[in-house]
């Protein structure tokens, strides 16, 4: 669905983005086409993994279903999600994400260490979709 | 001053959730806009319409759709998209016309009839779309953005849920008075504080509904309305238009990431200062020079960042600024006098030109109980999706 967006397992998993090769702006998601920066003349645009850790800029809930194409079973319950947008130190840019199942709005503070994991957006028989979900370090459930 | 054009005429339909459809709405509100300029239909050289999105072509092609309904009549036609700030570039695009001569005369008209809950973006996979990809990848609605702004000010300045349902309690009060807006009822702070949460901090009546509605106006050239015996009108002294500025840093919808600062250091001021501050160099005044502001209001806690944003007050001052009673009716410098989305809701198309009505009706003294004494000097405030940021001063 988003192809190249992340990749890894355990300690290893990362977002990727890419960098411009002529002025170091870091994309993500990803811009494999043109460099957006209007001042740069355009270079190579390569992949590059993004910083593991960063901290949080700000964070929500969902506490109503998300309407199509978000995918959920409405036989079950709704329940509630966080959402951390998250700042990443040395590329400067913030990534929203949603946090590790389990965790919720009160778990939470602005300011605070978040890493990047491996997490399920949803499954059906035939299909797992992946995705990457933020969670306080120190917090391994 | 010239660069100036006319506001002649200023309509609404009624907002609220009327089961029909856009155009209806979009035609008794340029009726309306007509009657109140005096110009007859088949004197008007331009149409321009505010588009709505809808599944076929209708809602893309409003300008035609609307001069259609109104009666095929020979005019210039414009249809305009930029999201919430569709109504404000379809002005733009009117005066655009009238001061380049091209047209004397010009229609805006914008109308939507609203589906119910969130707004969602159009059907089928598509994961080149940075709309549908927030919803699809995180299940990300709009009020997960307006929560995530919330969440940053009570952080950062301080505000707290108390001064979120202050916005509401005083856009309900001015909402009461105003006979186009959806909700007619006051609201207190302790019902806000038991309303639903939505989207952590902020409770069903921190965000504003969808709704059905129109607003259209009539503009012309300085010089038309003077031979059409308009001495005085309400004039537009600036629209506004921005793009954002690389690298864009406070996340903003519909993205999932910001622009990275690591390689251009942002620029001074965000984009949604930028937005004001192009208008107010194009009109030549400042925040000081206000005599009332319309601002979108997507949430409570998003019109307490419009009061930083438009200079009404210093950055982490704006719940200082509410509490006051500054923005009040009677303050030193009312916002949402009209009751704001708060109390409209969104009809997307419409509201920034509805936004303009209010500045008219005020500028001229015509806004009956919610009347500000002696407006001189008005403002919007709107963005649209995907960096459409738009604000227009009218002035008497």
């Amino acid at each position: 669905m988003v192809a190249g967006w992340f990749a890894g397992d355990g300690d290893d998993f990362r977002l990727l983005g890419t960098r411009c090769s002529a002025c170091a702006s870091v994309f993500f998601p990803r811009e494999d086409a043109f460099c957006r920066n209007p001042g740069c003349r355009g270079g190579e645009l390569t992949e590059v993994p993004l910083s593991r850790r960063g901290r949080v800029w700000s964070y929500t809930d969902s506490r109503y279903r998300p309407p199509s194409p978000y995918v959920t079973d409405p036989e079950l319950s709704w329940e509630p999600y966080a959402l951390i947008a998250v700042e990443l130190e040395s590329e400067r840019l913030v990534v929203l994400g949603q946090t590790v199942p389990g965790i919720t709005v009160s778990d939470l503070a602005v300011g605070m260490e978040v890493e990047v994991v491996p997490g399920v957006l949803n499954e059906d028989e035939e299909t797992t979709w992946t995705t990457w979900h933020w969670r306080p370090t120190g917090v391994t459930a | 001053m010239s660069g100036e054009v006319a506001v002649l005429g200023a309509g609404m339909h009624p907002w609220g959730k009327w089961g029909r459809g856009f155009v209806e709405y979009g035609v008794v509100a340029a009726r309306a806009a007509l009657a109140d300029a005096g110009v007859d239909w088949r004197d008007v050289g331009s149409v321009v319409g505010a588009d709505t999105v809808r599944a076929g072509y209708p809602g893309y092609v409003a300008g035609a759709t609307f001069a259609k309904a109104l009666g095929w009549q020979g005019a210039r036609v414009t249809s305009v998209y930029a999201a919430c700030a569709s109504g404000a570039q379809a002005i733009n695009a009117a005066r655009a016309q009238i001061l380049s001569g091209l047209a004397d005369v010009v229609l805006v008209v914008g109308a939507d009839a609203a589906p119910k809950g969130f707004f969602r973006p159009a059907g089928g996979d598509r994961p080149d779309d940075p709309d549908w990809l927030r919803f699809r990848v995180l299940g990300a609605t709009n009020p997960t953005y307006f929560g995530l702004y919330a969440r940053r000010r009570m952080a950062v300045h301080g505000d707290t849920l108390e001064d979120f349902a202050q916005v509401k309690v005083k856009n309900a009060a001015l909402g009461a008075l105003n006979p186009n807006a959806r909700y007619r009822k006051r609201v207190t702070a302790e019902e806000v504080a038991g309303s639903a949460v939505v989207a952590d901090p902020l409770r069903l009546l921190d965000i504003c509904a969808t709704s059905d509605g129109g607003a259209a106006l009539v503009l012309s050239s300085m010089d038309f309305a003077r031979r059409h015996g308009a001495a005085d009108p309400v004039r537009i002294r600036a629209v506004s238009t921005v793009t954002p500025r690389y690298p864009n840093t406070v996340l903003d919808l519909p993205d999932i990431a910001t622009d990275s600062a690591v390689a251009v250091e942002p620029s001074a001021g965000t984009f949604r200062a930028s937005i004001a501050r192009a208008a107010y160099e194009e009109a030549g005044i400042g925040p000081e020079d206000l005599s009332l502001a319309e601002v979108y209001d997507l949430s409570t806690a998003l019109e307490l960042q419009w009061y930083e944003d438009l200079g009404l007050c210093g950055e982490g001052e704006a719940a200082k600024l509410l509490r006051e009673g500054a923005t009040s009716l009677g303050g030193r410098i009312p916002v949402n006098v009209s009751g704001g989305l708060a109390s409209f809701g969104e009809a997307v198309p419409a509201q920034a030109i509805a936004q303009v009505c209010e500045l008219t009706w005020q500028l001229r003294g015509d806004a009956g109980d919610r009347q500000i004494a002696s407006a001189r000097v008005g403002i919007t405030a709107n963005q649209g999706l995907f960096g459409h940021g738009s604000s227009v001063v009218a002035v008497r």
